[in-house]
């Protein structure tokens, strides 16, 4: 049993409770950053992929997890950016200026869809969102001078200070270039949570009424929530373009929204750690599948054949199994293991058991 | 000049009257009440002074501000803080996070400030956690501080909500029954701290409360209310004696 004794207000305000857990992840962020010496291309190929699918999943995490804001449309905010960044590369802008940039114009985007949205709650704003997400596909096929509409584009590798970074050609540096972003939206996303702008979305998120009543402008925050969000969603995207290489107004899909919003509840909701879980999930759980598949075909001699929607299904199943047994995802079942540990052989049952919430008023929505 | 002021406030909701030409004035420094029977419009006189709704008639102003001209999240601004009947915290964040939370409105640092974690920002972590801190010791919250509101008692969570309104430094706390579902003992420490909030901070409270034995014990003067409208103003004894509020309570005698 580890007990932290505080002394100071900073040990709060830190994102690390003490040294042993910083260092923990430093041990983690360094085996990651040499992922490349101890991986094979094609699972380095695939963690970059998680990587990407976790960046997307923080961007919905600031608006769904922590601002309580529903959207099935982020797939709409991943094409912009990635048509952003595209646009402005083939234009000549420097990778260096034009990725911001691409997350910039997405935030935008974001704003103004914030804008007709702010009225909306949870299952309305659902619909909303998904609707933009299938308008998208229209959008981009209408646009085609900037996206290629239906035949798509094509971006191969991208110069940085003189490097090729190159999915196919130098995976290695495509990974370190994820992982940066990664790494830096993180940071930025601990740093928003222990300000007061990341507290006014919780507040938002738990009750406008007396978060109205302690000062919170509940529409300016969530219009704010919208942009940040939209704006990590547009780096994703970005970065998704570059790992896919040629893409077209078919690969930001629907079901990638509703993946997507699988995903952080799979990994847990209003946590940092849910996004990458769940990231882990959604980007390993096509080759898990096509691995255990060759292993039952080989063991009962059945066919190889692909089975249509077995993914989505099986997804779909633990979706379902994660609403019902751990509605807190598995970064809910992780704290829940480390305290087993943490206050053995103390630990009781009912000890994350939330109370029967009270009657919530819902009269000022 | 009084701090808060209603002049001929009427609210309609439909052909409904739930504020009937209301007129009060809240003093510095004193500790009000407004007492009622149900559905009289003493929770409608509190979410008129937060902006819910908006008058169908009158003035409202508060310490020489029209509130009726601000959105309701300025009101904060003023230094109004309030409380709510059927409990509002913040259910999935601790209760540090909430009184936190409460000093919202004093914030100087922007986004990228805050993104980046600058300098400022945690010079302004540090001042907001002190005066938080000061709140916890005032309410005796210490050991509740890591945790989340959504497993705790009722009874400190409406001592909590009472903590972050007054994170927020205000000058005119609105308590709306801060009693209710309290024991005894609970009811006695509230009686203690809604005096305390008076004398040691100097913050003027106005409270909705059904206890008559907590609204004769803190209060300076005392407004009864039925159906939106005033009945009787004065000293917790005058306006219990009042025969109109007798008759509100207990009906006309035969």
């Amino acid at each position: 049993m580890r007990i932290v004794f505080k002394t100071d207000y900073m040990q709060d305000i830190r994102p690390w409770k003490d040294g042993y857990q910083l260092s923990l992840y430093m041990i983690l962020l360094a085996a990651v950053i040499a992922a490349p010496w101890w991986l094979d291309d094609f699972y380095l190929g695939e963690l970059t992929n998680v990587l990407i699918w976790a960046i997307a999943g923080l961007g919905l995490m600031i608006l769904t997890g922590h601002t309580g804001q529903a959207s099935l449309g982020h797939a709409a905010f991943l094409a912009v950016g990635c048509y952003a960044n595209v646009a402005l590369i083939e234009a000549g802008v420097p990778f260096l200026i034009a990725f911001p940039v691409a997350g910039l114009l997405t935030g935008i985007a974001g704003v103004t869809v914030a804008i007709p949205a702010l009225r909306l709650h949870g299952i309305y704003l659902a619909i909303f969102t998904l609707a933009l997400s299938v308008l998208m596909d229209d959008i981009i096929v209408l646009a085609e001078p900037i996206t290629g509409g239906v035949a798509g584009k094509y971006l191969g590798g991208v110069d940085i200070l003189g490097l090729t970074v190159d999915r196919w050609g130098t995976p290695e540096l495509f990974f370190w270039l994820v992982l940066a972003v990664a790494v830096l939206v993180t940071l930025g996303y601990i740093n928003l949570l222990r300000t007061p702008l990341g507290r006014s979305f919780i507040a938002v998120r738990d009750s406008e009424v007396s978060a109205q009543a302690m000062g919170v402008d509940i529409s300016r925050t969530k219009t704010i929530s919208f942009a940040l969000s939209c704006a990590v969603t547009g780096w994703a995207g970005a970065l998704m373009g570059m790992y896919a290489g040629a893409f077209n107004n078919e690969t930001f899909n629907v079901l990638i929204s509703i993946q997507l919003l699988m995903m952080i509840v799979i990994g847990g909701l209003g946590s940092i750690h849910g996004a990458f879980l769940g990231a882990i999930v959604i980007g390993f759980l096509p080759q898990f599948l096509s691995i255990s598949k060759e292993y039952v075909g080989a063991v009962f001699g059945g066919s190889t054949v692909a089975i249509p929607g077995l993914e989505f299904g099986i997804f779909g199943i633990i979706l379902i199994a994660f609403i019902l047994f751990e509605p807190m995802g598995m970064y809910g079942r992780w704290l829940k293991i480390r305290t087993w540990f943490e206050l053995f052989p103390f630990y009781r049952k009912d000890m994350f058991k939330r109370q029967k919430s009270y009657l919530k008023t819902e009269r000022l929505r | 000049m009084s701090l808060l002021e209603f002049e001929n406030v009427t609210l309609k909701f439909g052909g409904l009257t739930a504020v009937d030409d209301l007129s009060f004035s809240v003093e510095e420094g004193e500790v009000f009440a407004i007492v009622g029977p149900n559905g009289a419009g003493k929770s409608t006189v509190f979410n008129l002074i937060s902006r819910f709704y908006d008058p169908f008639a009158g003035q409202i102003r508060f310490d020489g501000h029209d509130l009726l001209a601000v959105k309701p999240s300025d009101v904060a601004a003023f230094g109004v803080a309030r409380t709510f009947q059927n409990i509002e915290l913040f259910e999935h964040a601790t209760v540090l996070q909430n009184l936190l939370v409460g000093r919202h409105r004093h914030r100087q640092t922007n986004l990228l400030q805050n993104i980046l974690f600058t300098r400022a920002a945690r010079k302004q972590e540090l001042e907001n956690r002190e005066k938080v801190e000061e709140i916890i010791d005032f309410l005796d919250l210490q050991a509740f501080r890591d945790k989340m509101i959504s497993g705790l008692p009722y009874g400190v969570r409406k001592v909590v909500e009472v903590a972050r309104a007054l994170a927020t430094d205000p000058k005119l706390l609105l308590l709306d029954e801060p009693a209710s579902g309290l024991s005894v003992e609970e009811t006695t420490d509230m009686r203690w701290w809604i005096d305390d909030i008076r004398r040691q901070m100097g913050i003027t409270v106005l409270m909705v409360e059904h206890d008559m034995g907590l609204v004769s014990g803190v209060s300076d003067r005392v407004l009864a209310m039925a159906d939106g409208a005033m009945l009787a103003l004065g000293t917790p004894s005058e306006v219990q004696s009042h025969p109109a509020v007798v008759e509100a309570y207990l009906g006309k005698a035969s």
